[in-house]
């Protein structure tokens, strides 16, 4: 939205606009050829309309974190407007303001903020305007529950701002109040949008549709990389209302009904040309190794291995696409909308501002929707065919033609002296990546690399990113160390954290585990690990039970303890702490993607293990609220200590030390 | 090919004209407009689609139309046809038993059948009657208290 044109397209009232320059360059500010004409730095906008409803505009997206309800918070907080009043607009990158990305658990330590400062100079705005109108003195007003009163009046933000065409541009170096002074913030709000939820009536990408749309299925390679030879699609083409898309490699049809296009892409014949993979799930590891740029000398250290996992959101990828001229707009699923939009325009050779990206609340997708797959293949089938076109994966296509978190190999060595320092560590990821590389331990001697290397699938981002594969082999082997000086890895991990928020984390979940007072029994273990990452201090424990004959392990309970400064939303909070306990169980125990000759096996929820209902330990959650510290995100690093804790624990239990994930292939 | 041009939904007589081996998920979906009934899977492994039929859960990513002609088929979009949340609904809200909510309506319809079977359900009764349904954001505490609490509020309704 160009900012001469928001009381145009927004109606009369008060605008603030959030200049916010340092984000502006941490985020690479918008691309070349932005569609908004407003400044490059701006990060937000507020606007209180005439109605007294007031509307942020964001260009964070809603994937089931619920920032839209901790978003709706920060401006109840700051402008006394009850919660219904509050509509906050996401993720349209014709109407919002630029973004990076719903990424790296930046919504919370960058986005809350930067709304609280909006919603506070709004406030200042509707006091001035009181002030003015009612020739009172703005010391005599207050801002509660919607409304402005003082000088025995009171008045709605709604009649306030009516007639007004007011803008102002704050800095975003304003100060907030501290987390003590909290009113409304700190306390759990319920989802704004959960009635949409239980009713079945919000409109997922998937659920949309269009006038005239037809319904799209795109021919896949049966192997990655394989190339199209020759295409017979007659018996296609002479379905009833289908088209043919055949542009190089890419092989599509359109067809009015769903099922329609289903049967047609089935009748289309392909000829392949085949490609020979260079690994698959098993040889996997060596590869990593053989391909890296740089790492250790063979045999030297203790391996540990990493498999590939999928994200598995509820929703598959989906995306909705109409040409009107030269410009496209795309209803799709991302947590990066000018990500997509930029793709699109690349694609389509098109300047930004002719594709537009709109982000419903989408069904999920932690670090796995970050690109615009469907989006680029609704909007190329669009055009094509001339009409809107729909793009809704199936199970297999999302398990498959998606990108997985990547698998790796860590090599690993440390020594401890007798009274349980650590003195010596060296610590190697192939692969997987360097999120939470570092030990938080104190160590003396430390050397920590991550070496890049082939892989042989589409690899991307997951929640906790490879925090997750690093702290499963760091806090695995810190129990190893433990076990060489004879050491309890409680005792063992005080003994080497120096670091009082690491301590704090640890001693709490310990002290609700009940770590000193737990009782070995046959079969039973118990186990322990700890982390740092995105600004969030984790420590877990769990107790496990390994079957003596079958090895069958099951997590019967985890305690998780969090600390990310002030706590926003702290219902919400525990949520995504459960929530991480719970997926984290799935890439702990039992998922893995197996793939060989560029197919994947796993390609079905039938042939690839989810965690479910009977899956589920008892889950207990520690928040530590640190109102002194800045709030930190909370959707991915509550996931890191499950892993780690469940392998130390089937150690206790059986006395094996499984140096792989996931812990049971 | 036989036609079906009939489906009895959410207490009234919706008009089609559809193939007798499309499925009920199709149908409610992309004919009928109800999308709260959601595709998750379409091998019958997630639950995501689950309706009731004559009371019971079905998952309707499985099930063909012709299979459920004549029977009272409940959507989410019918549960709460008044506007007033069915106990489980509003359970759910309470218990903030979801996240990203895309499972939500095939769990609530799951557990509206698990407590017409079971109406007072233990932990573990409740953990195998959903065992079918799958939360990738990890809800699944939430839901078992939110079954719980309905459970003793009439959930059975």
């Amino acid at each position: 939205m160009k900012r001469r044109d928001f009381f145009a397209v927004l109606g009369g009232g008060i605008v603030v606009l959030l200049d916010d320059e340092i984000y502006a360059q941490e985020t690479g500010g918008p691309r070349r050829g932005a569609a908004g004409a407003a400044p490059v730095e701006i990060g937000a906008w507020l606007h209180i309309g005439e109605s007294g409803v007031v509307t942020v505009y964001t260009g964070k997206v809603e994937v089931g974190q619920n920032a839209r309800t901790s978003l709706t918070q920060a401006v109840v907080e700051e402008l006394h407007a009850p919660p219904s009043s509050v509509n906050i607009e996401m993720a349209d990158t014709d109407l919002t303001p630029f973004d990076i990305g719903t990424v790296g658990s930046m919504t919370t330590p960058r986005m809350w903020p930067q709304i609280r400062r909006a919603a506070a100079a709004a406030r200042e705005m509707l006091l001035d305007l009181a002030a003015q109108k009612w020739s009172v003195n703005r010391d005599a007003l207050t801002v509660a529950d919607g409304k402005v009163s003082g000088g025995g009046r009171s008045a709605g933000f709604g009649e306030l701002t009516r007639g007004e065409k007011w803008t102002r541009t704050i800095p975003a170096s304003v100060p907030l109040a501290e987390a003590t002074e909290w009113k409304t913030a700190g306390k759990s709000m319920p989802k704004v949008n959960g009635l949409a939820m239980v009713t079945g009536a919000h409109k997922y990408t998937y659920d949309l549709t269009r006038p005239g749309m037809l319904h799209a299925k795109v021919l896949y390679p049966p192997q990655f990389g394989a190339t199209l030879l020759s295409l017979d699609a007659a018996a296609a083409e002479a379905m009833p209302g289908v088209k043919v898309v055949h542009e190089g490699n890419f092989v599509a049809v359109a067809a009015p009904q769903a099922d329609t296009a289903a049967k047609a892409v089935a009748a289309l014949k392909a000829q392949w040309k085949p490609v020979t993979a260079e690994a698959d799930s098993h040889s996997v590891f060596r590869y990593f190794k053989q391909t890296a740029q740089g790492g250790a000398p063979a045999g030297s250290l203790t391996p540990y291995t990493i498999a590939y996992i999928a994200h598995v959101p509820l929703e598959p990828r989906a995306a909705l696409a109409e040409w009107e001229g030269d410009k496209v707009t795309v209803w799709t699923g991302s947590q990066r909308p000018f990500g997509v939009r930029s793709e699109l325009a690349q694609a389509f050779g098109i300047p930004e501002e002719k594709a537009r990206v709109i982000v419903p609340d989408t069904g999920s997708g932690y670090g796995g929707k970050h690109n615009g797959d469907a989006a680029l293949e609704a909007a190329r089938i669009a055009k094509a065919v001339g009409k809107p076109v729909k793009r809704n994966w199936t199970r297999e296509e999302e398990m498959t033609w998606a990108y997985f978190r990547p698998g790796g190999l860590i090599e690993v060595a440390g020594k401890a002296a007798a009274d349980g320092s650590i003195t010596e560590w060296e610590f190697h990821n192939y692969n997987s990546g360097g999120s939470g590389l570092q030990s938080p331990y104190s160590i003396p001697a430390k050397k920590e690399q991550f070496h890049q290397s082939k892989s042989p699938l589409r690899q991307g981002s997951y929640r906790g990113l490879a925090a997750t594969a690093n702290h499963f082999v760091r806090e695995s082997y810190m129990d190893e160390l433990a076990q060489s000086v004879k050491l309890d890895p409680l005792e063992f991990r005080l003994k080497n954290a120096k670091d009082e928020r690491l301590r704090g984390v640890i001693v709490a979940a310990a002290d609700k585990f009940g770590w000193k007072a737990r009782r070995k029994t046959a079969g039973r273990g118990f186990g322990i690990a700890a982390g740092f990452e995105k600004g969030g201090y984790v420590a877990t424990c769990a107790e496990v039970n390994v079957d003596a004959k079958t090895g069958a392990v099951k997590v019967l309970r985890a305690v998780v303890a969090f600390e990310c400064g002030a706590v926003v939303n702290p219902e919400h909070l525990r949520n995504q702490v459960e929530g991480a306990i719970v997926m984290g169980l799935g890439g702990a125990l039992f998922e893995e993607i197996q793939f060989g000759e560029g197919k994947i096996v796993t390609n079905r929820l039938a042939k690839y293990r989810v965690p479910r209902f009977a899956d589920m330990p008892v889950i207990e959650s520690v928040l530590l609220d640190r109102k002194d510290i800045v709030s930190a995100g909370a959707g991915e690093t509550p996931i890191v200590g499950i892993a780690p804790a469940i392998g130390n624990a089937i150690f206790d239990a059986s006395g094996k030390r499984i140096r792989r994930l996931p812990l049971m292939a | 090919m036989a036609r079906i041009t009939e489906l009895l939904v959410n207490g009234g007589r919706r008009r089609i004209d559809v193939d007798s081996d499309r499925t009920l998920l199709s149908v409610l979906r992309d004919d009928l407009d109800l999308t709260g009934s959601k595709f998750g899977c379409g091998e019958g492994q997630c639950a995501a689609c689950t309706v009731l039929v004559d009371g019971a859960a079905l998952k309707s990513c499985l099930t063909k139309v012709g299979a459920v002609a004549g029977k009272h088929i409940v959507t989410i979009e019918g549960l709460a046809p008044e506007g007033k949340l069915h106990p489980v609904q509003q359970a759910f809200l309470d218990a903030d038993a979801m996240q990203c909510g895309y499972c939500t309506p095939g769990m609530i319809l799951g557990a509206v059948a698990l407590l017409r079977r079971t109406p007072s359900p233990t932990e573990s009764e409740i953990a195998s009657g959903m065992n079918g349904h799958i939360c990738r954001c990890g809800t699944y505490p939430r839901v078992v208290r939110a079954i719980q609490s309905a459970a003793g509020k009439g959930g059975r309704a």
